[in-house]
């Protein structure tokens, strides 16, 4: 085994993944929203649903051929780089990802073309349902990813065979309290992503002074809905820390930076782990919450890492300093849709520029959660790939040299640097036209045969020189 | 239930090779089109069902990783390099639907040159995987030992431009069978040279392996009745030359789709019951019962059918000619 390779291989998954996420935490949310406009322009004909569909359809249809690309990647890399990991682990983590393919990801390409291409070729009814089953396949492709990953973080319902985990217990599998606390975590944070990009869209446009209408219903819908999930969000990110402290203590250690056994145990709300000396530097902490976050008792006794031999215990620093990111832009997010949301209902929204500011600038929040959260998981689940029974060392493709992980790794940063930003570029230039302009310009539904006329360069150009002018 | 998912693993494969084949073999030829007006229009047949076409691959995947997890961990790690290149091409060539007409005019090629250079990088390496897996990769005690490179040989690089032609014949098929006036006589002029090249191609891989006596030849001998594949395929080229002839597009397509079955069927019986030549048997590679028989149950039995469906679907929508006027 080459220590090189291994490295590069995990900043290669790392990477990634990292850059995939980010494009299905979009989607969820969005694909539920569209959902929404289409049913309540069909049960209200109000012109203003219309044409937040059409403009938010489009949105969609970038960040989602974007999320596509970047998922295909992902059914392949365990086994390019991770032979031994998807050999021992293919009788379970295969069937549940086949799942996901079975299930979710045939729904959502074949109902996408019709959402894009076929808005008239098929009845208004067949539309919705389309619509609303591209909801449901991106809904159906998290539940079964975060199956797979919670029994990489809490294997159960197995036997060891002949090297192979094979699966004794799918029930078990399927159905445990790790999944249904982290899947609905999942979930609400891909909500509140789409809550977050729309209320901040909408922002946008009251500051700008355009879109009147539309940025009044994108202001009021995304930070209600905002406002209604957080404290929901925060129960099931408790039920998940729980599962933490249950099943992985030495990840719970480091999440809290916790070295040395302590009863009652103090809470350290910031400070910087140094591993040399087993102790924090510049620590600010508060006696008993530790213990009451844990074990919601005020006497009980919690585990230090030193518990753990050095080569047992995860790198406590990432997550350490991500988990505090995580819950500080959870905190950020509920102020803002709280106090934005009662604005909202006072009216006194539209003339409050500050807040219309803070809540236009929040959209990377909801982003850097989901990342941060997902380091919080996967780097605390280190040195294990599948947690107490293999070493993600001893999971790395044998025979892989540091030369192939290496060319690997460039082209791969090459390529989606480069995707990336023509992505967000095109992203940005749809959401600065906005969906009044494209609508007084575009005919309602594209042409069926001219897929992307949807949105023209040559239109939004032009609609650019007009709107200068 | 080992046998069912053999099955179905060589179903998508085919399916994957069918319906990918023509959108790859559309995006090569992409670079070939005379005007803008053409480029549209060839992209306009494909766009709705690429995303779908490709899903298949992943299906296939899947199924490997699932069912067969020996072999999917051995073939995507001993194919390492030619799996990434195919997946970056897949990548660059997914992304240029949706970016093209995002783009400011000037900046169109960029998209043009990720479109075509994607599909041609997706087609060779998939072929290249192909030509290594038929030449034999090295094993000792069950365990690859070739190393990073051991997929690289003239075989299966020339097994990569033989997929390239083949999965063009397909998609200058599709393309006639698709469009009108311009593009469609495009196409029909691509086909007779794109026939020949890969008759030619098949003609050299078979002269090939009896010199190079490739341990596939000898099953060849050993089995007669695998010469039946090959005959169907013969009968296909057969129609496939009057097609040409008499200008008649009715079979085109299904004619070199035939091809396409008979030239996997031939392969994947030749290797059986090997699912790595010489190296791993199905028997060998088989997930535990209580892994194929939890796939069976839910997404062999019910998913699948309804998978088929949706794909039918997607097909009966966009079904009919494209329009050629492409003007605004």
């Amino acid at each position: 085994m080459n220590a090189t390779a291994l490295l590069l291989s995990r900043i290669q998954f790392g990477f990634t993944i990292s850059f995939h996420i980010i494009f299905p935490a979009f989607t969820i949310g969005l694909a539920a929203w569209l959902t929404v406009l289409e049913a309540m322009h069909m049960r209200t004909g109000r012109a203003v649903y219309q044409a937040l569909f059409e403009f938010w359809l489009q949105i969609f249809g970038v960040a989602f051929g974007m999320g596509v690309v970047s998922g295909v990647v992902m059914g392949f890399q365990f086994g390019t780089n991770w032979s031994v990991l998807s050999k021992m682990s293919g009788p379970i983590q295969g069937p549940l990802l086949s799942y996901e393919t079975f299930t979710a990801f045939m729904l959502e390409a074949s109902f996408f073309g019709v959402l894009v291409f076929g808005r008239k070729r098929v009845p208004p009814s067949f539309y919705l349902f389309s619509t609303a089953m591209v909801s449901l396949g991106t809904t159906l492709s998290a539940f079964w990813i975060m199956t797979n990953n919670s029994w990489m973080q809490v294997p159960v319902g197995y036997v060891l065979q002949n090297g192979y985990f094979v699966p004794d217990n799918w029930t078990k599998i399927i159905f445990n309290s790790v999944v249904w606390s982290r899947f609905p975590h999942m979930l609400l944070a891909a909500y509140l992503t789409g809550a977050f990009c729309v209320a901040a869209t909408g922002a946008w446009y009251v500051l700008r002074g355009d879109n009147y209408a539309e940025s009044r219903v994108m202001l009021r819908m995304g930070l209600f809905l905002a406002a209604l999930l957080i404290p929901v969000q925060l129960v099931f990110g408790h039920l998940v820390g729980d599962y933490v402290h249950d099943y992985q203590p030495a990840k719970f250690a480091a999440i809290e930076g916790r070295w040395h056994d302590e009863q009652p145990a103090s809470e350290v709300l910031i400070g910087l782990p140094d591993p040399a000396t087993e102790s924090n530097r510049y620590e600010i902490k508060l006696p008993i919450l530790g213990s009451i976050i844990a074990s919601s008792s005020l006497t009980s006794k919690e585990v230090g890492l030193t518990d753990f031999a050095p080569q047992d215990r995860p790198p406590v620093l990432i997550p350490f300093v991500t988990f505090r990111i995580m819950v500080g832009c959870g905190l950020i997010m509920l102020a803002i849709a709280w106090f934005g949301s009662y604005l909202s209902i006072k009216r006194r929204l539209r003339r409050n520029r500050a807040m219309l500011w803070a809540i236009f600038l929040s959209f990377p929040l909801p982003f850097i959660a989901i990342l941060t959260g997902w380091y919080v998981a996967e780097v605390g689940r280190q040195p294990w790939v599948v947690y107490g029974l293999l070493r993600t060392a001893d999971a790395v493709t044998p025979f892989l040299t540091a030369p192939a992980a290496l060319t690997s790794l460039v082209l791969f940063g090459a390529v989606y640097l480069f995707i990336f930003s023509f992505g967000t570029f095109y992203i940005y230039r749809l959401l600065r036209t906005g969906p009044t302009r494209l609508a007084v310009e575009a005919p309602h539904g594209a042409s069926p045969n001219r897929p992307m006329s949807l949105a023209d360069p040559e239109l939004i150009q032009s609609v650019y020189r007009s709107a200068g002018e | 239930m080992v046998l069912f998912w053999v099955a179905l693993l060589a179903i998508s494969i085919l399916i994957y090779l069918l319906l990918d084949g023509f959108d790859l073999g559309v995006g090569m030829l992409f670079g070939l089109a005379g005007s803008e007006a053409a480029r549209d229009t060839m992209l306009d047949t494909v766009a709705p069902v690429w995303d779908g076409n490709e899903t298949w691959l992943v299906v296939a995947g899947v199924i490997l990783w699932g069912a067969f997890p020996l072999v999917y961990a051995t073939l995507l790690s001993a194919f390492y390099l030619p799996v990434i290149i195919m997946l970056l091409g897949l990548i660059l060539r997914g992304v240029a639907f949706e970016f093209r007409h995002r783009a400011a005019p000037q900046f169109r090629w960029i998209w043009d040159v990720s479109f075509v250079g994607g599909s041609f990088a997706a087609s060779f390496m998939q072929g290249v995987t192909v030509g290594a897996l038929v030449q034999g990769l090295k094993f000792t005690d069950g365990a690859y030992v070739g190393g990073i490179l051991g997929w690289l040989s003239p075989f299966s690089l020339l097994c990569g431009i033989g997929l390239c032609l083949g999965y063009a014949l397909l998609g200058a098929s599709w393309l006639v069978q698709k469009c009108r006036s311009g593009v469609r006589d495009r196409a029909r002029r691509q086909i007779p040279g794109l026939a020949l090249a890969v008759l030619a191609f098949l003609i050299i891989v078979f002269a090939h392996a009896l010199i190079e006596n490739l341990p596939i030849m000898h099953r060849w001998l050993d089995r007669p009745y695998l010469f039946v594949f090959p005959a169907v395929g013969a009968l296909a080229a057969a129609v496939l030359a009057s097609s040409i002839l008499r200008h008649n597009d009715r079979w085109l397509f299904a004619a070199v789709a035939v091809i396409f079955v008979a030239a996997f069927g031939t392969l994947a019986l030749s290797f059986w019951p090997y699912m790595i030549p010489f190296a791993i048997t199905i028997e060998d590679a088989a997930a535990p019962h209580a892994s194929l028989a939890f796939m069976f149950w839910g997404e062999g039995l019910f998913v699948f059918p309804l998978m088929v469906l949706y794909v039918a679907i997607g097909y009966r929508v966009f079904r009919g000619k494209v329009g050629t006027t492409s003007g605004h």
